[in-house]
């Protein structure tokens, strides 16, 4: 639902952060014993289940340039050393245990990492795994001549050394505590599978992927479904079905019709449009859950724009912006406002930020009050500058255009001229959003997906505008955020980074380059007798925990 | 005929050429490209982004990405999907045969019952038939095939739970039973949908035959109504359908795109949609030579058939 530019995803986790600390050793231990007593249990599995996507997952190899629906695929088929639950604790998964300060598996100044891995392992083809395929996964992801989808993060390993078959250690070149959420996304792909393989890019891996997790590769029909098969030998808990179904339904009213009609399981990506909930709701036999997602939508400013350079004017179009009526109007009162560009579910969110009053005779006497006069045509304007821009988005967003009109309603209201300009998505989000070619916009972006660091959107450096490789498309610019920003990107504590990131919320809440209205929630639908379904706001899918549902 | 199909040949070469040098020039030029959809990525850097853009080949001139396409295209390398990984010749013919089953089962559907009501209203030019059947063709010619397909579904599937709400066979299952209670559906829409062309086009026809001399002369000849429809009639208005069948054949591949986006078949014409969407600039230029190339084909075999059909026409 939120054409959020091209695939706003984040990567894995923000709250990892916490557990590397290891705010739980003793949990953690507790986790792998579970893990390991039930793989001594014979595995019962029963029943076969559909998930639809309205997109085709066509990238089987984790590490090659994908989109989020195409990791559903993955954490049913591979796993990480350790993944992200919806907690934002770390839990182990191929590694023994989490590598934290304090269980020494991260030395105290975060430089050097010493990973114990699971013995227990096979690949799905029967071999065993081993801390070799881990190095070759560390190295694949860097190596130039592979399409590698993340190179950010992996590019500071240095000195990766296999210890034994079960011990790996490694380097990094500076203190990054965002590395253990990217490791909580990269899964383990077998060295074995590439073996005298010339062009890694196309090796027969890709389409036909060897993974050490649940369910195993079984059939694709391209165009059409995936099919997967229980992976009876699994090391973990589960999986409890026979068969898993990925489902390629293209069109969103067709999806639920099938949803409706039994023929799919469960609504995957994008799931169910919110013009179906209230139905959808009294459906028998099924469950409809409203869940929160990472994606904040904004009112973005071009802080290099003159108009929008004094803070007055900013805070009276934040007062004059009507969140209330564009929820409940527009996105049938679906998502929740948002103050922060962190979502609510977060560690790291802080909740004690300033709440927005919409006020139209509060945001003119600011306008006043800073000098900024209607002109002869009624438009504010102040030394020459008039109180006039463009807002573009997404061409065809119809919610979003109809946002945008009743914005500029209010605004014309008050003195300020808002000129509505919306681009097809390829023109909208490439270089005139990423140059800051634009005035003001209307996104959905995910700042957060595991990891609380957001240094790629708020550091003054990370302007593409100004030379910077980063997403800081507001041209934002303040030294104190830059600093909490390195400070908390630094530490390897959660309770100490969080300091950091809530004074961040509270220094952008206050500059506002951009105007917070709601974080999406979307609706998602399953079938009574599925369980184990858990919403995960730290993944960017639905099934990152396929491996524990069952049904009936 | 050998000379004829040389010159037939050459025609087609250069054509071809002309196709793909303006539909890769327009792919290239259109905004985007396969990698902006990756640009917010989490970790995705500029550096990485120009990276990538050089392995791919995509930094370098446009006529030079076009000549190597084309070297490649001459000695049978279709090239390999941006998206999927696999050869493109391999991802279009993995597509072709669902298109080709319910293109087929559509085309059985419109054609054989098209004739029927078009010769029925033509020799009964007029009547109540003729007048029901015309206002009809119009009606199904203007109902939408993506809303016409979800009253089918809602009807058939989710109220009276006689066939399934979509798709080309149940996972698992795969009987030819199965595949035909699939079929009817999508089937259907897509045949009752073109019946309305079909049945004017050969109602026209048949009025044109009937009017002529021969018919007369076989009339008073004393033959029967039956046997100089039969005989007489229907062979002659056949002639015209069988050019217009093939020229339909390239339509074939992008004609279902609706049906196939509201039944889940996992045809073609979705192909073709999901791999502009994505920019995957080889299988959209797989796709556009292909059917290219069965237009081309088409209208030869037609051209050749209705020669061997109708001694009148003399190729060469």
């Amino acid at each position: 639902m939120t054409d959020r530019p091209l695939g706003s995803f984040a990567t894995l986790s923000r709250r990892q952060a916490l557990t590397l600390l290891g705010a739980t050793a003793a949990s953690v231990a507790l986790a792998a014993h579970a893990g390991s007593a039930a793989a001594a249990m014979p595995k019962t599995v029963k029943g076969q289940l559909t998930i639809a996507f309205s997109q085709e997952p066509t990238v089987f190899n984790p590490h090659l340039l994908h989109i989020e629906v195409d990791e559903g695929i993955h954490f049913s088929i591979f796993n990480p050393l350790f993944g992200i639950d919806e907690n934002g604790k770390f839990t182990p998964a191929l590694a023994l245990d989490v590598p934290t300060v304090e269980n020494g598996g991260i030395s105290a100044d975060g430089l050097h990492w010493h990973v114990k891995l699971r013995d227990d392992v096979q690949w799905h083809d029967g071999k065993p795994f081993t801390a070799e395929d881990v190095k070759f996964t560390l190295e694949l992801l860097v190596d130039p001549a592979f399409r590698s989808w993340r190179r950010a993060g992996h590019d500071l390993v240095r000195d990766l050394t296999v210890v034994s078959p079960t011990e790996i250690t490694w380097r990094l070149e500076k203190p990054y505590a965002p590395y253990a959420s990217i490791l909580a996304s990269t899964f383990i792909v077998p060295k074995h599978a590439f073996d005298g393989v010339a062009d890694k890019n196309n090796a027969s891996f890709n389409n036909a992927p060897i993974g050490t997790g649940p369910y195993k590769w079984a059939e694709r029909v391209a165009g059409d479904h995936i099919l997967l098969t229980a992976n009876t030998d699994y090391f973990g808990a589960g999986p409890h079905l026979e068969q898993v179904i990925y489902k390629y339904v293209p069109d969103l009213t067709v999806l639920y019709t099938q949803f409706k009609t039994g023929d799919v399981d469960v609504t995957g990506l994008q799931w169910i449009t919110p013009d179906h909930y209230d139905e959808a709701k009294t459906l028998p036999g099924k469950i409809v859950q409203v869940v929160p997602g990472a994606t904040i939508e904004s009112l973005t400013f071009n802080m290099e724009r003159p108009q929008f350079k004094e803070l007055a004017v900013r805070q009276a179009l934040y007062a004059a912006l009507d969140k209330a009526t564009i929820i409940e109007a527009l996105y049938y009162g679906l998502p929740k406002p948002a103050e922060s560009y962190m979502p609510q579910e977060s560690f790291y969110y802080n909740p004690d930020l300033p709440k927005h009053v919409f006020d139209l005779d509060k945001a003119k006497a600011l306008l006043d009050g800073a000098g900024w006069k209607p002109g002869a045509d009624g438009i504010r304007a102040k030394n020459g500058i008039k109180l006039s821009f463009t807002n573009s988005t997404t061409a065809g967003n119809h919610i979003r255009e109809q946002v945008q009109q009743y914005i500029q309603q209010n605004l014309k209201s008050i003195g300020i001229e808002m000129t509505i300009s919306n681009l097809p998505p390829a023109v909208m989000w490439g270089d005139y959003w990423m140059l800051s070619k634009f005035d003001s916009v209307i996104v959905g972006l995910d700042f957060v997906t595991g990891d609380p660091d957001t240094s790629d959107f708020f550091l003054s450096g990370a302007s593409p505008a100004k030379g910077g490789g980063g997403q800081n498309t507001w041209q934002y610019v303040n030294p104190e955020v830059d600093k909490l920003l390195m400070q908390g990107a630094s530490s390897f504590k959660p309770e100490e980074r969080k300091v950091a990131y809530l004074k961040i919320q509270e220094l952008i809440r206050a500059d506002l380059p951009f105007l917070p209205m709601f974080q999406f929630a979307t609706v998602r639908g399953r079938a009574q007798d599925v369980k184990g379904f858990t919403p995960n706001v730290n993944t960017r899918i639905d099934s990152w925990n396929i491996g524990d549902w069952s049904r009936g | 005929m050998v000379h004829y199909l040389g010159g037939r040949l050459w025609q087609s070469i250069v054509l071809l050429l002309l196709v793909s040098v303006i539909g890769f020039a327009l792919l290239h030029l259109a905004p985007g490209g396969p990698l902006s959809q990756f640009t917010l990525t989490p970790g995705m850097t500029q550096a990485q982004m120009t990276h990538l853009a050089a392995q791919m080949g995509l930094d370098r001139p446009l006529p030079i990405q076009y000549l190597d396409w084309l070297w490649h295209l001459l000695q049978g390398d279709w090239g390999r999907s941006y998206r999927d990984n696999r050869p493109v010749a391999q991802v279009i013919f993995g597509h072709l045969g669902a298109t080709l089953l319910l293109m087929v089962s559509g085309m059985a559907i419109s054609l054989s019952i098209g004739v029927y009501v078009g010769i029925k209203s033509a020799i009964n030019r007029g009547s109540f038939f003729d007048y029901m059947t015309t206002v009809g063709s119009m009606i199904a010619l203007s109902i939408p095939t993506f809303w016409f397909g979800l009253i089918a579904i809602y009807l058939f599937s989710v109220k009276l739970g006689w066939l399934p709400a979509g798709n080309m066979y149940t996972i698992g299952n795969g009987s030819l039973l199965d595949y035909a209670r699939h079929l009817i559906l999508p089937a259907s829409v897509l045949g009752l949908v073109d019946v309305a062309t079909w049945s004017r086009y050969m109602r026209t026809a048949t009025l044109e035959v009937i009017h002529q001399d021969f018919v007369r002369t076989a009339r008073a000849k004393g033959l029967s109504h039956g046997r100089i429809l039969r005989r007489h009639v229907i062979g002659n208005a056949l002639l015209p359908m069988v050019t217009l069948a093939g020229m339909q054949l390239p339509a074939m591949l992008g004609g279902a795109l609706v049906a196939e986006t509201v039944f889940t078949w996992p045809g073609m014409g979705r192909l073709f949609r999901d791999s502009l969407g994505y920019s995957d600039y080889p299988v959209v230029m797989g796709l556009l030579m292909f059917s290219a190339i069965l237009v081309l084909v088409g209208s030869l075999v037609t051209d050749l058939l209705a020669a061997v059909i109708d001694p009148r026409i003399r190729l060469g």
